[in-house]
């Protein structure tokens, strides 16, 4: 095989894998874990609050 | 477990230089517009505009822009994946070392130590700390992901994960060089295989420095200061891919009309164009986040920032693609009208998404709720955006006017303009943008006198690591 048939191959392969990954974003069997996925920065309050939290002059306690 | 917390420390470093850096950046590149203004002000070689310039680009693409991808990828990744940072020790070596590499990039762009890549300037040495330092930031994300209590990888993570993966293959291949001593080093390409390779590399710098790496940023600080999840997360992965698949092969616009094959330039110029539907699918999922809340703009200068961000970015990637048309990079390239479409992106996308994250970050770093004063933000919320505003007007207005003078002939066939007379005409352009630069500059300012006083008499918080919503049962 030549190495264009070989560039056009990687080429189509890129566009058809595109195109699949579209396809499944679009599907309703994605669409769930999309929901989870979606709420993960919520997951907790990242505003402070001392009683759980740790001050220190240093910050960093985790090794 | 119980008492198990963040790894703010690397967070809050960088947030606090992400500061520093942007105001060192822009007073440079201030400095450097005065320059072009009144010429006098080149008192040295070592201040000379040459010099200045690589600085100013080094400064504010790597130093503040970089500091603050840190920044908002170390606290994304820990909060989503809800796992402390991967390999700690590595972390702060990255603080430390990106400190490093900055230095010495201010030490010896103004001694003239250059290698002639544009956004690559820094010599071997610099560049092989820069990779020690680039490797140790891909391990602790990775890490990270890999340790994560979560079953799904947020989005903002696949982002900043493009983003580290790729500016690590482009430093890479575009940094191959020779040294022939300590300072000074030759590409080892030649010609116009040389000149594609910088533009492959500077075009993605483009599109995975500046462009994934805040759009990371975006996918996670627009949903968390709206208080409500990203618009479309489907629209989210087909534009995480669509931008992916797309952005490797428009680096070629940047060598319209020159030695680079035909064929090339074209397939540059259509990629480009593609660009734009991801970009604007971006945008849209942005922007869309905020519907149902739009009331919240009104009260929010965070906010504010950060969809005015998204409106820039939509409008710089719709004039990127326009301007990569080859009939009109005949008339655009080589004028200003390319440094303003840079500052719309720059300063109007990449410095106000930072902006806002930071507002959003730095009081968090203290156990505060909010910065000292959200009246000071709404300040530096509009003198920033009449600060762009001026920059990139002035330089549209004088780009234009540059692309048609030097094309203008006489019916005889000769020109109409000497260069000279195009420069002479730019004059009063360059000096709003000097205007606009300072504008821009003093609002950064006023946002270091925010943060000192956010952290004056303020102890450094960590917040704890909870267990994921799902896991709790």
């Amino acid at each position: 095989m030549e190495i264009n048939d070989a560039r056009i191959v990687v080429t189509v392969l890129g566009f058809v894998c595109f195109i699949a990954i579209s396809l499944w974003a679009y599907s309703k069997r994605a669409s769930k874990g999309f929901e989870e996925a979606a709420l993960l920065p919520f997951g907790e309050d990242d505003l402070p609050s001392p009683a759980t939290g740790r001050q220190t002059k240093e910050g960093n306690q985790n090794g | 477990m119980q008492s198990q917390t963040y790894n703010y420390k690397v967070v809050r470093q960088f947030a606090i230089m992400t500061v520093v850096w942007g105001i060192v950046g822009m007073l440079v590149g201030v400095i450097a517009a005065a320059q072009l203004v009144w010429p006098e002000l080149n008192v040295a070689e070592w201040l000379h505009f040459g010099r200045l310039r690589p600085l100013h680009t080094n400064a504010v693409i790597f130093a503040f822009g970089g500091c603050a991808l840190f920044a908002t990828s170390y606290y994304c990744v820990q909060r989503t994946c809800h796992t402390p940072l991967f390999a700690p020790g590595l972390a702060a070596f990255t603080f430390w070392g990106w400190q490093l590499v900055i230095l010495l990039a201010a030490i010896t762009l103004p001694l003239g130590y250059t290698s002639g890549k544009e956004y690559a300037e820094l010599e071997w040495p610099i560049d092989i700390l820069i990779t020690l330092v680039w490797v140790s930031y891909a391990l602790v994300f990775f890490g990270t992901v890999a340790t994560r209590k979560t079953t799904h990888i947020y989005v903002a993570n696949w982002f900043y994960g493009a983003f580290i993966l790729t500016v690590a293959l482009l430093h890479l291949v575009n940094s191959a060089e020779v040294p022939v001593s300590l300072t000074k080093s030759y590409s080892a390409y030649a010609g116009v295989q040389d000149a594609m390779i910088q533009w492959w590399y500077g075009h993605n710098a483009v599109g995975f420095f500046l462009t994934a790496g805040f759009l990371g940023m975006m996918y996670y600080f627009v949903p968390k200061q709206a208080g409500r999840p990203v618009y479309s997360y489907r629209l989210s992965v087909v534009h995480f891919w669509a931008l992916i698949f797309t952005y490797m092969w428009a680096g070629p616009h940047h060598l319209h009309y020159t030695a680079l094959p035909d064929w090339t330039q074209s397939i540059g110029m259509v990629f480009s164009l593609i660009l734009l539907a991801p970009s604007w699918g971006g945008m849209i999922n942005g922007i869309m986040t905020l519907s149902g809340a739009w009331h919240k703009l009104r009260t929010d200068p965070i906010l504010k920032f950060l969809i005015t961000s998204l409106s820039f970015y939509g409008m710089s990637t719709f004039e990127g693609p326009m301007m990569s048309i080859k009939t009109v990079n005949a008339l655009s390239h080589y004028t200003d009208w390319t440094v303003g479409h840079v500052h719309s992106g720059a300063l109007g996308w990449v410095a106000m998404v930072s902006i806002g994250a930071m507002y959003y970050l730095i009081p968090r770093m203290y156990g505060k709720t909010e910065m000292y004063s959200t009246k000071l933000i709404t300040t530096h919320f509009w003198i920033a955006t009449i600060g762009i505003v001026l920059y990139i007007a002035s330089m549209w207005i004088s780009g234009v006017m540059q692309g048609l003078m030097w094309r203008a002939t006489n019916p005889d066939g000769t020109l109409t303009y000497s260069f000279v007379e195009s420069v002479k005409a730019s004059y009063p352009f360059w000096t709003i943008r000097v205007v606009g630069g300072l504008l821009f500059l003093l609002g950064m300012v006023i946002m270091f006198y925010n943060m000192v006083k956010t952290i004056a008499g303020q102890k450094a918080y960590d917040a704890p690591v909870l267990a994921p919503a799902g896991a709790h049962a």
